[in-house]
């Protein structure tokens, strides 16, 4: 077994982004994720790799069009509003089928917001945030552990399906420490990247990285494979936890990253008192994961409660996946605001009718 | 007798959030007294930047806007097209002005946009806690140049009073630093020449403050004083770079 | 079981943080579960400062400490922040030194230290929080001295290592 070290989770992410085999890394400060530029402009030129600061999160995107079209692994990370910024040239990523990882350290919003943890970027994730029909791989770690093997999967789903993947954090997620574990991973069967831009040397037809076309049946068969390779991806990648969804439950609490690990003490607060609660815990956010609520809904008296840390965004695929079965509820807290896990319970108690 | 120390009408009477011996706050007192010498206070309107100067809006008495990083001159320049007899400026840092915003200036400079831009260089980013600007040294370490700055990797500082006097809808640009009695004094007289350049209606006019942050740079303000001094004066030369009125180009 | 959720606070350059993170790397050689997590904001204006250290040997939910089984506070304004979230019958340790009034709480046990006095007497006023953290684990026993001492060793600088253990022993007859 690997040796467990105590390690932030912007810095964790950055040494699992090594491991993975990226080359290359371009960034932009900004709070709460500035560690991850910091820590990358120490260790990558100790490793003969790439650390770049750009000049602004437009220009660090498309650094990362450039260095992924060539075919190398490739990572960017920032932080709400610099996402923001990057949404145009993902679009153009996701358009032109370049894998890459982009981490999203979310702190709230709108506008200028907040500096502490949020989860309001989810409809941004997961419902575009760039322009044209295109969908992100979006993944949600709880832990500093899962930031660390979620890298890996990340630059394997990217690479697997040639396609941009997001690792969605917060800042306590970003900013805290744990231990963990670099545990070497069997490398993947990966296809090879015959489509890179790279130079011919040798090679007899160009490549071309682009996303223009102006015939509309051809920007609607690029688009119909796009969507094609999405569906391959809801069939073979969702993930997510079931947690304490064995038995009847009054209520099933649905949240994800660290905010479900606070879920996960209200529902022990609430065992003490006779109340039975699950968990449904998005891993994916993109690809939903419907099954486990298929799995669960039968057994689930008063129905779901979408707990978030934003206005209430998340809880709209709930009420998707659950399909009018059962009650949907929702509890947010936002700019900032961590709920507690006392807040949650009572939240849930008004909902199931107090202790039994 | 004049009492020296009174707070200028234009600045509110609020402390400031920022660190103690930064010269962010003798900048701010320099543009507001020039605010209240030229009794336009009625008619001002600052645009604030992301950085250390965030909250710029909260210390000025004048109307006050607050921009997404970098794009206070496009900003300015809305208000400016709407309001066009109001004096703005905007009060902007290294890594907002000079790297995430750099086309946002460069074109409202060259647009020759009737408004004042306060550039404060102080070589790093200060609010997100040190990392490497535009204008940050050769060889300068910063939290991510950590060996050092490297011209190889990092390319090379940017003079910025010295780029947009080349653009020839500048008609004022100077660069002035705050390091001394005498510099101050110069650095006053130089903001009041830019708003007064945008009150003739003249075009877009810039000063370039260089400033000191003691906190990032892991100095006390003394040390500071002295490394500015030593470090940027040399490759931040100070002076007019600019002035169109006279016909003088630097 | 052993489970300990700790709030660590005071004012930037005090040590909060790094006091905090012998503690956890002290947890993580007792193969317990440990989280820290620090407050953050932006770098300007040296203002407060503090920390949640979870020591536990079930997983750990929220990292985000808010009932609190010991509290240490090194200024006023954490006494006035923190004191309410200590839990019933838990544990306030209180640099006494640079805190001047008394906590109000009464259902809770309280330690009051002259850290800053024994730091100096020890060497210097710079490793009052080792002192602090000495009672804390004394105290709560949350981890053995010997796991927070090969911490120090394999974390903390070398030059300031027997000045740290003194600072430490010194705390601990204040946890007995
Ligand atoms: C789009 C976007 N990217 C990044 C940030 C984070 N950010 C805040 S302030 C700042 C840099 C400030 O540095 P500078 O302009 O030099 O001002 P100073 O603090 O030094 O006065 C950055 C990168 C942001 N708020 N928005
Ligand atoms: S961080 Fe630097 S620029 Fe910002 S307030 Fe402090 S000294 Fe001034
Ligand atoms: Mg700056």
């Amino acid at each position: 077994m690997a040796q467990k070290v105590l390690m932030k989770g912007n810095e964790a992410i950055g040494e699992a982004a090594i491991h993975a085999g990226c080359q290359c890394f371009f960034g932009y400060p900004i709070t709460p994720q500035t560690e991850v530029a910091a820590y990358m402009s120490r260790r990558m030129p100790k490793v003969g790799r790439v650390f770049l600061q750009a000049e602004s999160e437009v220009a660090a995107i498309n650094m990362v069009y450039g260095a992924a079209g060539a075919g190398v692994r490739v990572m960017t990370s920032s932080s709400s509003p610099g996402i923001s910024l990057k949404a145009e040239g993902i679009s153009y990523i996701a358009g032109a089928e370049l894998p890459c990882v982009i981490l999203n350290i979310v702190r709230g919003g709108p506008g200028l917001g907040g500096i502490q943890p949020a989860q309001s970027d989810y409809f941004q994730a997961t419902k575009g945030g760039g322009h044209g029909d295109y969908k992100l791989v979006v993944l949600a770690p709880s832990s500093v552990q899962e930031m660390v093997d979620f890298v890996q999967d990340a630059f394997d789903i990217a690479d697997k399906y040639r396609t941009p993947v997001m690792i969605m954090g917060d800042g306590m997620l970003g900013q805290m420490m744990e231990p963990v574990e670099f545990k070497e991973r069997p490398k993947k069967e990966l296809p090879e990247k015959t489509w890179a831009a790279n130079g011919l040397r040798g090679r007899e037809k160009h490549n071309v990285i682009n996303s223009l076309f102006l015939k509309p049946e051809e920007l609607e068969a690029h688009n119909n494979k796009l969507q094609e390779k999405y569906r391959e991806i809801e069939k073979n990648e969702v993930r997510y936890e079931l947690y304490n969804c064995d038995e009847e439950m009054d209520l099933v609490i649905v949240s994800y990253g660290t905010l479900a690990r606070i879920c996960k003490n209200a529902i022990k607060m609430l065992k003490k008192e006779g109340i039975n609660v699950g968990l449904i815990r998005p891993i994916t956010l993109w690809p939903y994961p419907v099954e486990a609520f298929d799995k669960v809904v039968d057994k689930t008296k008063h129905g779901f409660i979408s707990v978030e840390m934003s206005c209430g965004q998340m809880v709209e695929d709930v009420q998707l996946a659950v399909n009018g079965r059962k009650p949907v509820h929702f509890y947010g807290r936002s700019g900032g605001m961590v709920p507690t896990p006392a807040e949650i319970a009572n939240k849930i108690k008004g909902i199931v009718g107090g202790a039994k | 007798m004049t009492v020296v120390f009174d707070r200028p009408k234009a600045l509110l009477d609020v402390p400031t959030h920022y660190c103690p011996g930064c010269t962010h706050g003798v900048i701010h007192r320099l543009v507001a007294e020039v605010i209240d010498e030229l009794g336009i206070l009625d008619k001002t309107i600052g645009v604030a930047p992301v950085g250390c100067s965030v909250l710029a809006y909260d210390y000025f008495a004048c109307d006050m806007y607050e921009a997404a990083h970098g794009r206070a001159p496009a900003v300015a320049t809305g208000i400016k097209r709407a309001v066009p007899d109001s004096v703005v400026f905007t009060y902007q840092g290294d890594g907002d002005l000079a790297a995430i915003g750099t086309a946002e200036i460069i074109h409202a400079a060259a647009r020759g946009e009737k408004i004042t831009t306060i550039f404060v260089n102080n070589a790093i980013y200060g609010m997100t806690g040190g990392q490497m600007a535009p204008t940050t040294l050769p060889g300068q370490v910063t939290e991510t140049s950590p060996y050092g700055r490297d011209v190889k990797t990092a390319g090379y500082p940017i003079r910025v009073a010295e780029m947009i006097s080349t653009l020839d809808g500048a008609v004022y640009v100077e660069r002035v630093s705050v390091d001394s009695v005498p510099n101050i004094i110069k650095a006053k007289k130089a903001i009041k020449k830019a708003f007064e350049i945008q009150l003739q209606g003249l075009g877009f006019s810039l000063v370039e403050v260089l400033s000191i942050c003691p906190t990032n740079w892991g100095l006390s303000p003394n040390e500071s004083v002295k490394w500015l001094r030593d470090n940027m004066i040399p490759y931040y030369p100070l002076g007019v770079k600019k002035d169109a009125t006279t016909g003088e180009v630097k | 079981m052993a489970n300990q959720e700790i709030i660590f606070a005071g004012f930037g350059g005090q040590g909060i943080l790094s006091m905090g993170k012998f503690l956890a790397y002290a947890g993580l050689e007792e193969n317990l579960n440990v989280s820290w997590f620090p407050s953050y904001g932006p770098e300007m204006r040296g203002g407060t400062s503090n920390c949640s250290v979870i020591l536990s040997d079930e997983p750990i939910g929220s990292p985000l400490v808010v009932d609190a089984t010991t509290v240490v506070v090194m200024n006023r304004p954490s006494l006035d922040k923190f004191e309410s979230h200590v839990v019933k019958g838990g544990l306030l340790i209180i640099d006494s030194d640079l805190v001047n009034r008394e906590p109000e709480r009464t259902d809770i046990e309280i330690i009051k230290i002259p850290a800053q006095r024994i730091a100096e007497e020890v060497g210097s006023k710079k490793i009052a929080n080792m002192v602090l953290l000495g009672a804390l684990v004394e105290k709560t026993k949350i981890v053995k001295m010997e796991s927070l001492l090969k911490a120090l060793k394999e974390h903390g600088k070398e030059q300031f290592y027997e000045l740290n253990k003194k600072a430490l022993e010194r705390g601990a007859e204040f946890g007995r």
